[in-house]
């Protein structure tokens, strides 16, 4: 479970997020959405301790950020998987070995690593392009190659900042659909997005953020089925008019 | 993690080479002071080994005269060896020494060559006064000493050793100042692949090790070339160095003792990558922490 607890981000007299607070349970699908500079990727760079929160307290199952050592903040990052928006892959290494780097990281034995990666680039169907380099890749398969690293030691938390950013709206629906797949096998996904096509053909929960504050928090379906709603009153009113 | 290190090795090949032959020059010159300083402690010690001074005796001196002088020298307690060389042995010294000269073995017999008595010293100090007792004595013809061959040796050695070991102390730290540069800039070049690795979970120890390995693979690649070099640089000179310490067994040089030397530079190779990279890493720690 991931607690958010009254956190406040500034970097000097910018705010960037204010008081912040919400829960995410455990093999939830959350969206956060919100217009650019709203604080989306600030949470985000928050929860994965690229920097810590001026105010308020983080905690990912019960374990407090804050009494988080430094020497072993390496150690609460390999229970995230991150997704980028520009894909963060190392171009001189194959899908292979990108792929293979967090397992490495961890030490994994190579009979594990193995397996794992062959059935990581099998999911995201990457298996026939394993020996090929990322510049060598359509956007998409970079995505999916990114994906894939994101989630091959098996985190139980997944956070992906734009993933379909950079994607069509083609390729940002089989993407999403990898999502799903890998939130239905119990991963908590956290997915920063301003991408309203995105959230409305997923019914997950939305957090929606703007100027740093939260403005709305609906579970699951509530979003879309109110969005659906706001849209059929306003088809209405232009009617009428 | 090897494969990691070949990899930043090779994708800036320019700087990685630069930092082999900065490393290889250094180490070059320091070798060569090596060997200068062995070569030179070793003629030092042949000449100290050789008698240091002969007495040659006049044509009349019976056994019984050399036997007093040696005793009496021998009493002093400051002479380590004291060799009498007869007539004929000063003739076949002479022949040995000029076998290519057939005209100057014509004209030399046993008769015109004095006998004489060959001293080795405990301390070169004492040289002077064993000459000085020595002309004093009836039946002693001449004197000679090599107090001046080898007090020069002596202070051509220490001054050797001391500009080695200035000039190798510069340069061990032009070739760490080199390694933390290049190292620095490679760093500096994969800030972006560093926080990529920190957001995968990776340990400070993870992310340092290749830089340190790195800086030790520089260091002991320009340790090897550099032996190799020197080895050849010595093996060329061996023909002029043999006729110009002719007498002096010096050469062949031992394949043990360059072993030795390659041992030395490559200890100082791993010192100097280790704290080359050590302090590349140290500088930009913000970054890989």
């Amino acid at each position: 479970m991931i607690k958010i607890e009254k956190i406040t981000k500034k970097f000097g007299d910018i705010i960037a997020l204010s008081e912040i607070s919400f829960k995410i349970e455990k093999g939830e699908f959350v969206f956060l959405t919100g217009p650019s500079g709203a604080g989306k990727t600030t949470l985000i760079k928050l929860l994965l301790v690229e920097y810590l929160p001026t105010f308020g307290e983080i905690e990912i199952n019960g374990e407090k950020l804050s009494k988080v050592s430094k020497n072993k903040l390496y150690l609460w990052r390999r229970k995230i998987g991150v997704v980028f928006q520009d894909y963060k892959l190392f171009p001189d290494q194959t899908v292979l070995e990108n792929v293979a780097l967090p397992l490495q990281i961890s030490k994994t034995p190579s009979a594990e690593l193995n397996e794992k990666v062959d059935k990581i680039l099998n999911l995201v169907g990457l298996s026939e392009r394993a020996q090929l380099f990322p510049a060598q890749l359509s956007g998409g398969e970079l995505q999916r190659a990114s994906l894939a690293r994101a989630v091959v030691t098996g985190p139980e938390i997944l956070l992906a900042d734009e993933p379909t950013g950079n994607l069509d709206p083609k390729t940002s629906a089989e993407m999403m659909e990898l999502f799903k797949e890998i939130n239905k096998k119990g991963t908590t996904i956290l997915m920063a997005t301003h991408n309203r096509g995105v959230v409305d053909s997923f019914k997950g929960r939305v957090i929606e953020l703007d100027k740093g504050k939260l403005i709305r928090d609906e579970a699951e379906g509530e979003y879309q089925a109110k969005d659906q709603k706001s849209n059929i009153k306003s088809q209405k009113e232009n009617k009428d008019a | 993690m090897l494969k990691i290190v070949k990899q930043h090795i090779i994708r800036s090949p320019y700087q990685s080479l630069a930092a082999i032959l900065v490393v290889s020059f250094s180490f070059f010159v320091i070798a060569i002071f090596a060997l200068l300083g062995a070569g030179s402690s070793a003629v030092l010690k042949y000449f100290e080994s050789r008698p240091q001074v002969s007495a040659f005796l006049k044509d009349e001196a019976k056994p019984q005269d050399v036997e007093l002088i040696r005793s009496r020298l021998e009493a002093t307690g400051k002479v380590s060896q004291v060799t009498y060389i007869s007539k004929e042995e000063a003739l076949k010294i002479y022949q040995e020494q000029n076998k290519d000269k057939p005209l100057l073995l014509e004209m030399v017999t046993a008769k015109i060559l004095p006998a004489s008595l060959e001293i080795s010293a405990n301390e070169l100090s004492a040289l002077k006064e064993i000459a000085e007792n020595l002309k004093k004595e009836p039946m002693v013809e001449d004197v000679i000493f090599q107090e001046d061959v080898i007090t020069a040796l002596s202070k051509w050695t220490i001054t050797l050793r001391k500009v080695g070991i200035a000039i190798g102390a510069f340069l061990l730290f032009v070739s760490t100042l080199t390694i933390l540069v290049i190292l620095g800039m490679k760093i500096s070049q994969r800030k972006e692949e560093i926080e990529i690795l920190k957001l995968l979970g990776a340990s400070s120890n993870y992310i340092r090790l290749p830089f340190y390995l790195e800086g030790i693979f520089y260091g002991l690649s320009g340790a090897f070339f550099s032996w190799g070099l020197s080895y050849l640089a010595l093996l060329y000179g061996t023909p002029f160095l043999l006729s110009f310490l002719s007498g002096i067994p010096l050469f062949p040089v031992p394949i043990l003792f360059m072993l030795e030397v390659l041992g030395g530079l490559l200890g100082l190779g791993l010192v100097v990558g280790f704290l080359g990279s050590f302090f590349a890493v140290a500088r930009f720690v913000k970054s890989i922490k």
